[in-house]
């Protein structure tokens, strides 16, 4: 990026970035053909279809200083097929990501690994003889604490969605007698490597 | 809007082909002219075409790339979509330059290509490229046709989103199949289907009262102004908002013709090869006026010290553009047009006769000058007497070179609309296919082509067509054997060291810089021989004597007609501040 007179907040942050999009063939290529070549640089990045159907929802994560934010989420809007950019990380959102993760169980060990499982609110999707696969969904760094607890157990293989993200309701919304939608982002998903 | 003219549709045919369809539609948006050169799969388009002639001009390139610099020519002097054909695989490829052009100048353009037929698209077939997929980057937005249905929809699309917001070009890529696929009913004039575009909003007054306050409480103010004046269509405007502030006015290469270079206000262009004291002036300023511009590193060396003593006011229409290159202090995200109606009437004129003062001694103190010389004929005369003759009524193109900033700095402009020059991506070639474009859009003015011997070869088959179609433009060569700026900053920075910026035979002792004289005997390649190759009128002038006959003699000329101009090759284009640099380092000559 180019070099401003202003006294521009130059820290880079962490930002989820939200596009909703039309339907067609091409635009993703097209966000990551534009993303690259004015050189921004991608985390994370999901599509998946959205409750319309002319419409997909690109989410991902730019670590970038304000300008950079800035730039990126003009040049997006600029794309005639970008319907709309939201910065997630400006609003009270919800993220996750979604992980699938086979490790190394011989018998012996797979109640410890149970525990963990249970812990971070997994799932055991498939057991077989000497592996197992986990399913992990949450924060990003929840999901990031569970590969490492599980590195000395040996991963075999690994997928990942990329992060996913929405807005919170503006008011919290009751969803059921006495529940709201959930904690806010600093206190929601406490379990996390240190916690443990 | 995009909107779909009034006229009578030229065919009740139904049902028709595809192919039908795509014409049907340019003509009922008014398509006057289409630059199209055909090949296997464009070929229904253009029997399509053939129904059409007598209300639209299909004028045949002898290069795509001809075609397409002759579209945006086209576009930029009348200020509506170009519209260029090719085929599929080459033939669309050839056009890759031409939409990266427009997408830089911000020139409307609708780019018809041919594909393969559905069924092998993504097998190698003979002729595939993925047009989509290449020309991404480079198009403010594209098509593959999918159906033939589609087709009236999209060119709506096309046209709208060419034209409107920051213009720039369209890609319609239609395959083979669908061009000759039968509709029955077709809808010309769907609903578009455009949730991602907006247009604009309109400037926001409390915006524009800070821009009145940051005017009121400045002391020094000065516009710089861009192509965005140009393609607004707000010179007229600009012209009323500078006179009732008396606010002097710097231009862009690209914003030249927005003020008469006569104007009492103008500073002429500003940047690399901007006048002294319009430089001076942008450093010195407490308040810069950015309108339409987009902070080039042309215009502004070293970004960090380029208007640093003043607060930015960046009125533009694509917000992506503010802040890019440099912060502004107050923001506009409109169209320079509408601001500049919405600001008029809220300011007034304050005593700056300090600054006008300070200005009018940089004016003096290095002032526009060349070397008054007998024994050669300098680029710069050439321009100047060219501009005497003429007095701003002509549409002028260029190529890409010491000539292209010649024409710039020594050409008086009167109107806007009437300069039209590749500056964004610099495309050598431009030239002469652009006059072609102009002069197909106004068959009676005088169009001239100010070329360098370099760029005008690399496109020079549109010769051809400039005879077969009947374009009388006028070609003058500054004629002076090299690849003058490459020479120039060879001899700036790379201690003379010719490296393969002699055009001539590389047997010739100039070829590594041991020539002598300025001027060859014999010069190559023969271009007034080349042009009556091509059936064209030319002249080749040597001696400055005869230089302003000579310009008569083509002026006077009925047809086309090509004036080979020898020039020096030693002369510098200055004042010049090197790439990067700052005021600090113009080189004044």
């Amino acid at each position: 990026m180019s070099e401003s007179n202003r006294p521009a907040d130059h820290r880079r942050h962490r930002h989820v970035l939200s596009a909703l999009v039309q339907n067609t063939p091409g635009v993703l290529a097209h966000i990551s053909g534009m993303l690259a070549s004015r050189g921004f640089n991608i985390d994370s990045l999901a599509v998946g279809e959205t409750e319309d159907a002319h419409l997909s929802r690109v989410t991902f994560v730019v670590i970038g200083d304000d300008r950079q934010l800035e730039q990126v989420r003009k040049q997006l809007e600029k794309i005639v097929t970008v319907v709309r950019v939201i910065d997630i990380s400006r609003e009270a959102f919800v993220e996750r990501d979604l992980m699938l993760i086979k490790v190394d169980a011989p018998p012996a060990r797979r109640a410890e690994i149970r525990g963990l499982v249970q812990d971070f609110r997994g799932r055991i999707v498939d057991v077989g003889p000497e592996q197992l696969i986990i399913e992990v969904s949450g924060q990003e760094s929840k999901v990031e604490a569970f590969i490492e607890l599980m590195r000395p157990y040996g991963i075999r293989e690994l997928a990942r969605t990329g992060r996913i993200a929405l807005v919170r309701s503006s008011r919290p919304i009751r969803t059921g007698p006495g529940e709201v939608d959930g904690p806010a982002p600093e206190v929601e998903e406490v379990v996390g490597h240190s916690q443990l | 809007m995009a909107t779909i003219t009034e006229t009578e549709p030229q065919t009740r045919q139904n049902p028709m082909t595809g192919a039908e369809a795509l014409v049907e539609s340019l003509y009922r948006h008014g398509v006057k002219v289409v630059f199209a050169y055909p090949g296997g799969a464009s070929m229904p388009m253009h029997q399509a075409l053939t129904r059409y002639r007598d209300t639209i001009r299909t004028i045949l390139p002898r290069h795509e790339q001809g075609g397409i610099f002759a579209a945006e020519g086209y576009a930029r002097v009348t200020g509506e979509p170009g519209v260029v054909m090719a085929t599929s695989g080459p033939g669309a490829l050839n056009l890759v330059t031409g939409l990266a052009d427009a997408k830089m100048d911000s020139l409307p353009l609708v780019a018809i290509t041919g594909q393969v037929p559905t069924g092998v698209i993504g097998t190698d077939a003979f002729q595939e490229t993925p047009m989509v997929e290449v020309s991404r980057a480079i198009t403010k937005h594209h098509y593959l046709v999918q159906s033939a249905r589609d087709i009236p929809r999209i060119v709506k699309e096309a046209f709208h989103i060419a034209r409107t917001g920051r213009p720039g070009p369209v890609l319609i890529d239609v395959p083979k199949d669908i061009q000759n696929t039968i509709i029955r009913d077709p809808e010309f004039d769907p609903p578009m289907d455009l949730p991602g575009y907006r247009l604009p909003p309109a400037p926001e007054p409390s915006r524009l009262r800070e821009v009145v306050e940051a005017i009121r409480g400045s002391s020094k103010p000065i516009i710089y102004c861009g192509g965005g004046v140009i393609a607004s269509g707000a010179a007229e405007e600009l012209r009323e908002f500078a006179s009732k502030t008396s606010i002097p006015v710097a231009m862009t290469l690209q914003g030249l013709g927005s003020l008469p270079s006569d104007h009492y206000l103008s500073l002429g262009m500003l940047g690399m090869h901007g006048t002294v004291y319009s430089n001076y002036a942008i450093n010195e300023a407490d308040l810069l006026l950015a309108l339409g511009v987009r902070f080039d590193d042309r215009v502004t060396g070293k970004l960090s010290e380029f208007a640093k003593h003043g607060r930015i006011v960046h009125i533009d229409i694509d917000a992506s553009e503010i802040n890019k290159n440099k912060f502004a202090h107050i923001p506009v995200h409109a169209d320079v047009k509408e601001a500049l109606a919405a600001l008029t009437p809220m300011v007034e004129q304050a005593d700056w006769r300090d600054w006008h003062r300070q200005i009018d001694s940089w004016r003096a103190s290095d002032p526009m000058t060349y070397p008054d010389r007998d024994d050669a004929i300098l680029p710069q005369y050439v321009i100047d007497e060219f501009s005497k003759l003429t007095d701003g009524e002509f549409l002028m193109s260029t190529g890409v070179g010491q000539h292209q900033m010649w024409a710039a700095q020594w050409t008086r402009f009167k109107h806007p609309r009437s300069w039209v020059t590749s500056g964004g991506l610099g495309s050598m070639g431009f030239g002469l296919p652009a006059a072609m474009g102009m002069q197909a859009a106004f068959p009676d003015k005088l169009v001239v082509d100010i070329d360098g011997d370099g760029s005008f070869v690399m496109n020079i088959q549109e010769l051809a067509t400039i005879h077969c179609e009947k374009l009388p433009v006028k070609v003058i060569v500054l004629n002076n054997q090299h690849l003058g700026m490459v020479v120039q900053w060879e001899d700036r920075f790379f201690a003379g060291n010719r490296a393969h910026t002699y055009l001539g035979p590389v047997d010739h002792p100039e070829a590594i810089g041991q020539g002598a004289g300025e001027l060859p005997e014999i010069t190559y390649p023969d271009l007034v021989g080349v042009a009556r190759g091509f059936g064209i009128a030319a002249r080749q002038v040597r001696r400055k004597a005869e230089l302003v006959d000579a310009l008569k003699e083509m002026i006077a000329h009925p047809g086309p007609f090509v004036l080979d101009v020898l020039v020096p090759y030693q002369e510098h284009v200055l004042p010049m501040i090197p790439a990067g640099g700052t005021v600090k380092d113009i080189i004044k000559g």
